[in-house]
């Protein structure tokens, strides 16, 4: 039996559907004097970050606490234990001391799926964003959101995203979060298209079910939300784009281009913006943009997983990939 | 000397024939020969080939002895059916004097498993700046005739040209391994459908074809020869088959490995599939199996490369690259070119021994399993299958993408100049 | 989810057809009215009063109180719903389970008195559930407890303050309710547990 979260691929729609609707009801305990659920007294979760992302580690943090977990942050930043004999060393360490799950953040794609399946340890894994592989927590908030803002929701409840045309704008190649979207949007029935400067697309997005343009500006009007991917400035130097002008001159959203956009379409933004680059202040800051509501979903979606995976006494979502294995 | 009676051994896959070998050389090959003084080896249908050569070895000593040393990647190369390993020169210290490959050679004289010829490198420290002494190395008792940077690419054209020029002066070969180094700069899987989902960095094919569109050009119009490493991709195959047409003098190898995996075992992350260059597509598969049975790709090499537990028992980047090879080299040829029919085993002593040896001017290696020649021979019992289990390996490492597969035959014998070296699957 | 299909709380799945009704449609209307009598007399005319049913049945049974003691004080009667899945004690027994809504009034419960309503009252575990998860969301002056049928079988020291019907009952039979709501009818069915698979023949 498995009790991973390792890739959005590996969701069915009615496991995604399952988890989005319990992140609605986890997102009501926010509005109560006291934000706390026992469901996960005397479990101990390992937030083991081997990437610095204060902000998905808080998330993660807030959504252990809120169901009552004991918490153990593990930061391990820095080349020193980017080996991998400290992967399998450090959490074995972890397991030892009695920890039921591991929350892993990794510069390396695949390093979760290897926690998950080596044998290294028993506990169970959730994927916390993996090199440019998955970050499937955070392909689920993003749908959260989006079925919040155009399905509704009270009645976006046992829905999931049907016909919902859904553009993701940005360095796709070394994104986890546009692999992770893909495949869930794709899953829960949304029309993805990925817009981005060719150098940013990796060979063989071909195969993946959505479609590609080059040209934003032909894409806005045919967009119910459109999400914009953080553009690292060093991707420059590597000769991904020219300048930063250029690319925001073509990829980047300001309020013309947004005005280009559905009155009910939103922005979205997994954070951190980088501000001038591939969004300007005016969109960022403007009612359109989710990208505050999408941290605060951030907790919701995080303790709809930890207690879909550890509230019982066996997972209550299938994983067919991890399953496969053994 | 002692003699020995292989008996009923199909000789290259022909008919049942009886083989004399006298000493440290092959007496007689004929029916019914008298079997008085012999030990008698009842080879009862199994095949007989000429000792097998690997042109492409990491036999890792000097400096990473956790992984191999020379004793123990001989056993392995005598397990596997070979009698004669060409040791590549990524060592530590590189084998870029004749000092070191001095050693490396006595090293394997003292073994008394397999012969090692030590491959020499093209450039100081594998560094592909400034020529290693090729002369002394050449002039060496080691009498180094093959000069490899491999694991890396002697990338830049200049020192590519001087080196294929340099060598001529006796007769000597540049094996290069084809990476064009920026396009393949943090480089984790071959770069295509399966790389775009699981987010490792793509090793494009173009980084191979291109370097090796180069350098057979660079032969051409230096009227040197050269050799290419581990060719994995299909446009590779188009090249040099191209070059070949066009008389230039190239000869390529390809890996077992590349004749039977494709990059689909990359999703389990396993890092045992990891390996330089990396597994290529089903397409990719199949065109180079053509190759070889063409004659586009001239020989098989293992390109065994062994690494210590640890650094395969980790996350996917953070793996040292390579497999082990010549333990299994022989059942992945049978199983990829033998019983699919590509090649008969006449083809298998062609590709795994007489070519190879060519190449690499192995004195008394690669010869016809005929009277008069050294007994330098491998009995493969062909009918075999059975399941790999690395714990069974002579090599100090494990690291074999086979482990629990199914595969066919196994080397029963092996003769090093009509000594024993493998009797009944046991090393002596 | 249905918070009954677990052997803690009544038992009610697979009621086998052999089940023969211990209440219907008329006699579940006229404990209702009762009950909602009873709550105005005992709460003093019931104007402090939120409801608060448990998921699901519990959630019919509390609407359906609150329209009769709105007919009988003409006020609004505030009622929600209150989830205590992520209270059960069982948790670990089980996969984990969908969550159904917890929803309470604007006014909130502080200071009120809180009636929950719950269709069976068996081992009395989900009541303990819900008094832990009352207990997160605020500070009632008092909570009291409607039940349409108490079958008895308590495991801790729980009792109701309104019972549509005491059945005594065994704990090998099983009780299951039926509302309209959920069901397409009301009733409520007294029946044997089907044997236990690999049990003698």
């Amino acid at each position: 039996m498995q009790r991973h979260l390792i890739s959005a691929a590996d969701l069915t729609r009615d496991d995604a559907v399952l988890i989005l609707d319990t992140a609605e009801e986890m997102a009501r305990v926010a509005d109560r004097p006291i934000k706390k659920l026992p469901t996960l007294r005397g479990r101990t979760v390992v937030n083991l970050f081997f990437e610095d992302s204060t902000r998905t580690r808080i998330s993660f943090e807030a959504a252990e606490k809120r169901l009552s977990a004991d918490v153990i942050n593990f930061t391990a930043k820095g080349s020193s234990v980017s080996k991998g004999e400290s992967l399998k060393d450090t959490a074995q360490t972890l397991e030892a001391m009695g920890v039921d799950a591991v929350v892993i953040r990794h510069g390396a794609s695949g390093a979760p799926y290897r926690l998950a399946t080596s044998g290294w340890i028993d506990a169970a894994v959730v994927n916390a964003g993996d090199g440019t592989h998955q970050h499937p927590t955070q392909a689920l908030l993003d749908a959260f959101t989006v079925r919040r803002r155009l399905v509704g929701r009270d009645t976006g409840l046992g829905k999931d995203l049907d016909g919902r045309r859904i553009t993701l704008v940005g360095d796709i190649l070394h994104s986890r979060v546009a692999r992770s979207n893909v495949d869930l949007l794709h899953t829960l029935g949304a029309e993805v298209t990925l817009v981005a400067p060719p150098t940013l697309l990796p060979v063989g997005v071909e195969t993946w079910p959505c479609e590609v343009s080059y040209d934003l500006d032909s894409t806005l009007p045919k967009s119910d939300a459109v999400m914009l991917l953080r553009v690292q400035r060093e991707r420059m130097n590597a000769a991904f784009f020219p300048t930063e002008r250029e690319y925001s001159r073509r990829y980047g959203l300001d309020g013309d281009r947004m005005a280009k956009m559905p009155d009910h379409a939103v922005v979205m933004h997994p954070g951190p913006m980088v501000r001038g680059m591939e969004i300007t202040a005016e969109v960022a800051d403007s009612d359109r943009c989710t990208a505050v509501e999408q941290v605060t979903n951030g907790v919701s979606i995080r303790m709809a997983v930890l207690y879909l995976l550890l509230g019982g006494n066996e997972p209550a979502v299938s994983h067919a990939r991890t399953t496969e294995e053994k | 000397m002692s003699k020995t009676l292989i008996r009923g051994a199909k000789v290259l896959g022909g008919d049942p024939q009886d083989v004399l070998i006298d000493g440290a050389v092959v007496e007689a090959v004929g029916r019914n020969l008298p079997a008085e003084g012999a030990e008698v080896v009842e080879a009862d249908g199994k095949v007989l080939l000429p000792g097998l050569v690997d042109l492409h070895t990491h036999l890792r000593e000097p400096g990473r002895e956790d992984s191999e040393t020379v004793l123990t990647g001989t056993r392995a190369a005598a397990s596997g059916g070979y009698t004669n390993v060409f040791a590549m020169a990524n060592t530590f210290p590189v084998a870029d004097t004749a000092g070191v490959v001095e050693q490396v050679w006595r090293l394997g004289q003292e073994s008394g498993y397999c012969d090692v010829q030590p491959i020499g490198a093209v450039t100081v420290g594998l560094e592909g700046a400034k020529l290693a002494e090729l002369g002394a190395m050449h002039e060496s008792a080691a009498g180094v005739t093959v000069f490899s940077d491999d694991g890396k690419c002697v990338h830049d054209a200049v020192i590519m040209r001087r080196a294929l020029e340099y060598v001529k002066a006796f007769g000597g070969v540049v094996a290069q391994h084809a990476q064009e180094p920026r396009l393949t700069e943090g480089a984790q899987m071959n770069e295509g459908v399966v790389s775009a989902e699981l987010g490792l960095g793509g090793w494009p094919a173009v980084a191979e074809e291109s370097v090796i569109a180069r350098d057979v050009l660079l032969a051409e119009h230096v009227g040197s020869r050269v050799h290419i490493c581990h060719l994995s991709t299909a446009g590779s195959v188009e090249i040099v088959r191209w070059a070949k047409s066009r008389g230039i003098d190239v000869t390529a190898e390809v890996t077992p490995h590349h004749l039977l995996l494709t990059d689909e075992l990359v999703r389990s992350y396993n890092p045992v599939y990891k390996v330089n260059p990396p597994l290529r597509t089903e397409r990719d598969v199949m065109a180079l199996r053509e190759a070889l049975a063409d004659g586009t790709i001239d020989i098989v090499a293992t390109d065994h490369a062994p690494h210590p537990h640890e650094d395969k028992d980790c996350e996917w980047a953070a793996a040292a690259m390579g497999m082990v090879g010549l333990e299994t080299a022989l059942s992945v040829v049978q199983e990829t070119m033998v019983d699919t029919g590509l090649l008969d085993w006449a083809g298998v002593a062609d590709r795994m021994s007489f070519k190879p040896a060519q190449i690499g001017q192995a004195t008394g290696h690669g010869r016809p399993v005929s009277a008069g020649e050294p007994a330098n021979l491998t009995l493969v019992e062909s009918a075999y299958r059975g399941q790999v289990d690395p714990a069974g390996f002579a090599s100090r490492s494990r690291n074999t993408p086979y482990e629990g597969r199914e595969l066919p035959g196994r080397v029963t014998h092996t003769w090093l100049r009509g000594k024993a070296t493998l009797v009944d699957g046991k090393l002596t | 989810m249905d918070k009954h299909h677990t052997a803690h709380d009544g038992g009610q799945q697979g009621a086998p057809s052999e089940a023969r009704p211990v209440l219907e449609g008329p006699d579940i209307a006229r404990v209702l009215t009762r009950i909602a009598h009873e709550i105005v007399e005992r709460a003093k005319g019931a104007d402090d009063v939120v409801l608060l049913g448990i998921p699901t049945r519990g959630v019919f049974l509390a609407r359906r109180l609150a329209d009769k003691l709105e007919q009988i004080t003409e006020r609004t009667m505030p009622v929600g719903s209150l989830d205590i899945t992520m209270y059960r004690d069982d948790l670990r027994m089980h996969p984990p389970r969908a969550l159904a809504r917890t929803d309470i009034p604007g006014d909130g419960i502080d200071g009120r008195l809180v009636v929950l309503v719950d269709d069976v009252l068996f081992s009395g575990r989900t009541i303990r559930a819900a008094l832990d998860s009352l207990n997160d969301i605020g500070r009632p002056r008092a909570v009291q407890l409607a039940v349409l049928v108490d079958r008895g079988h308590r495991e801790l020291p729980i009792r109701a303050d309104y019972v549509g019907k005491n059945l005594p009952t065994s704990l090998r039979e099983t009780v299951k309710v039926q509302l309209a709501e959920e069901d397409g009818r009301d009733t409520v069915l007294l029946g044997a547990k089907p044997a236990a698979p690999g049990a003698h023949p």
